[in-house]
């Protein structure tokens, strides 16, 4: 379940059905393996940019100047999406969308695949999303989608991507920038 | 006393503030001779809480009204008793969504009343804590020890710990805002015991000093923005997304049930280390006869246990800590040489005999016997235990 590809009709998490919890301070979660955090990096940065509509979906977290760290991620986040050439499509709420969602240009927790069917998304990054609302929407990805999910989180990760990194200050997304540099550059891309 | 006199190092009332671990682990300790009540003020003291919201109902009205000694005292920032435990418990979501450390007690009836809270409450992903002194919850009313309320509650999506002592309740209640306030868990947590037995038992009590306590709760590091009316995106959170149920998937609904499920299995890890397990054992290691028990029967089955010895037949005592999350990696483990399992409870339904049955399914060959059931203010001797046990194994007694 904790694979790539559409998981299952329901949205059932990992936590549960795979025993894969948050990992550890100082590591990463890649599909079912703790990993030391730079080989996450590494394998998320390969993935966004060596699949089809790669996107990275920022919330409210870092689209609001909440304060001077947020302010910092976003710039960090603009550059991030030009070293992955990646779109960007935000979740700049969690409220249901009335009549409907506009797919091409947002995201909502509230049925995320909706955007990734529309714009054919391959391979994401959720960054700035509030954990709870990332997680409803992850385990949504998981179950209806073949969409590679990354997380770039500012607490304690998320077990339901497929690509989890926790911790995620100012400093871990330059850091997480410049290894994305070298992988692009060792893909020729 | 106000929060404007919290510093980086003391909170409002003056005290130091120090990690869990200190509290728990290092801090020299002394001891004391208290009941479950007086030890709850004792630990709610060294927590640095904000809010706490009462309603009397027995065995709980003791710990509650010296919570409230807490407010006048200065060490609890805010005390009020609500309309009604419905009332209590709303109120303690209030709370604790604007980002109070939040603590209520209540027992038997005052529970049931306030049922709709507790999944609420766990859907809005609040770290509260409910100290729940079980108590009968029949007709005719009963105000004696019975835990059949905690059955109501399995499902609520709220982490349940449960104390066999005066001791473990003190640990319990100060390790539960530490893990129920950690950002990938953060839903509420019920702290419970037996009413009677241990509420309002004197024991000895190791305490570390009260110039001592938590550091405050953070609600920004929190899976949800806390309450803010002025700024996006606090001020239309919660309403829209949970109520209107026609604008959003069925399949969100399903998610959300899940990430709060998973949120309590990822307690484990931190209850394993503030809890120093989620079980614990007692006896023989090898032993073919198991008791798996939690709260004051598991001080029963270590009598049956030390009686047992006395016959020279080996038994073990596995005390469940938490039931949610239910420990099933640890009670496998612990069961893994077991023959016979009995399973004691205060209670005439046996939800902990169902909850081990079904946790072992298929992966024991041992014999579980949910017996002895006591019920409605009745005690357990240990002999009604011993009898269980020569009934239904090869063993012979006295």
């Amino acid at each position: 379940m904790a694979n790539l590809g559409p998981a299952h009709y329901s949205p059932y998490p990992v936590a549960f059905y795979d025993d894969l919890l948050t990992p550890p301070e100082g590591k990463a979660l890649l599909l079912t393996e703790i990993v030391d955090e730079e080989v996450a990096m590494r394998e998320i940065a390969r993935v966004m940019l060596t699949s089809e509509n790669a996107t990275i979906f920022p919330g409210p977290q870092v689209l609001y100047a909440w304060n001077d760290e947020a302010k910092k991620k976003a710039t960090l986040i603009k550059e991030m999406a030009e070293v992955l050439n990646a779109k960007m499509i935000p979740m700049y709420d969690y409220r249901p969308k009335y009549p409907k969602i506009d797919a091409e240009v947002e995201i909502n927790p509230n049925h995320p695949n909706l955007t990734i069917w529309h714009n054919n998304i391959k391979a994401c990054i959720f960054v700035g999303v509030h954990c709870h609302y990332a997680n409803v929407a992850l385990k949504m990805i998981r179950s209806e989608t073949d969409c590679y999910t990354a997380a770039i989180c500012g607490l304690s990760g998320h077990e339901d991507a497929m690509a989890t990194i926790r911790d995620q200050h100012a400093s871990e997304m330059a850091r997480f920038i410049e290894i994305a540099k070298e992988v692009k550059k060792e893909l020729g891309k | 006393m106000s929060i404007k006199n919290m510093t980086e190092e003391k909170n409002w009332s003056g005290q130091k503030l120090v990690s869990t671990d200190y509290l728990l682990f290092e801090a020299p300790r002394e001891k004391h001779f208290m009941t479950g009540s007086e030890v709850l003020k004792e630990a709610i003291k060294r927590c640095t809480v904000d809010a706490s919201v009462s309603y009397p109902i027995t065995p709980q009205s003791e710990a509650a009204h010296l919570i409230g000694e807490l407010w006048a005292e200065g060490y609890v920032g805010l005390y009020f008793r609500g309309e009604n435990e419905f009332g209590v418990m709303s109120e303690v979501q209030g709370c604790a969504m604007a980002g109070a450390r939040t603590v209520t007690t209540t027992s038997g009836p005052g529970t049931l009343r306030a049922m709709e809270n507790f999944p609420t409450w766990s859907g809005t992903r609040i770290p509260c804590q409910l100290v729940l002194m079980a108590r009968g919850i029949n007709s005719p009313l009963t105000i004696q020890p019975d835990n059949l309320e905690v059955s109501f509650l399995l499902e609520t999506g709220c982490m349940i710990w449960y104390a066999e002592n005066v001791q473990e309740l003190f640990d319990m209640s100060i390790a539960a805002f530490t893990v129920a306030e950690k950002p990938d868990v953060h839903v509420p947590i019920i702290t419970a015991v037996d009413g009677f037995f241990v509420s309002h038992t004197r024991e000895s009590v190791m305490l570390p000093a009260d110039d001592i306590a938590l550091h405050p709760y953070d609600p920004y590091a929190s899976p949800l923005p806390p309450i803010d009316s002025e700024m996006p995106p606090g001020r239309f959170l919660r309403d829209p997304f949970v109520m209107k149920s026609n604008y959003i998937s069925y399949a969100t609904h399903a998610s959300w049930q899940w990430e709060v499920r998973s949120a309590v299995e990822r307690s484990k890890p931190y209850a394993r280390h503030y809890l120093q397990g989620l079980v614990h054992t007692t006896g023989d290691e090898d032993a073919e006869i198991v008791f798996v028990a939690c709260g004051t029967a598991t001080h029963q089955a270590k009598e049956a246990h030390r009686e047992l010895a006395k016959l020279g037949i080996k038994s073990k005592v596995v005390k469940l800590r938490t039931i949610r999350p239910f420990p099933h990696q640890e009670l496998l483990e612990a069961t893994k040489n077991a023959k016979y399992i009995f399973v004691p409870e205060f209670n005439i339904v046996g939800w902990l005999d169902k909850e081990v049955t079904q946790s072992l399914y298929g992966k024991t060959e041992a014999k579980i016997v949910g017996r002895p059931r006591v019920a409605g203010g009745m005690s357990m001797p240990a002999e009604a235990i011993l009898r269980e046990v020569f009934e239904n194994t090869n063993v012979k007694g006295a």
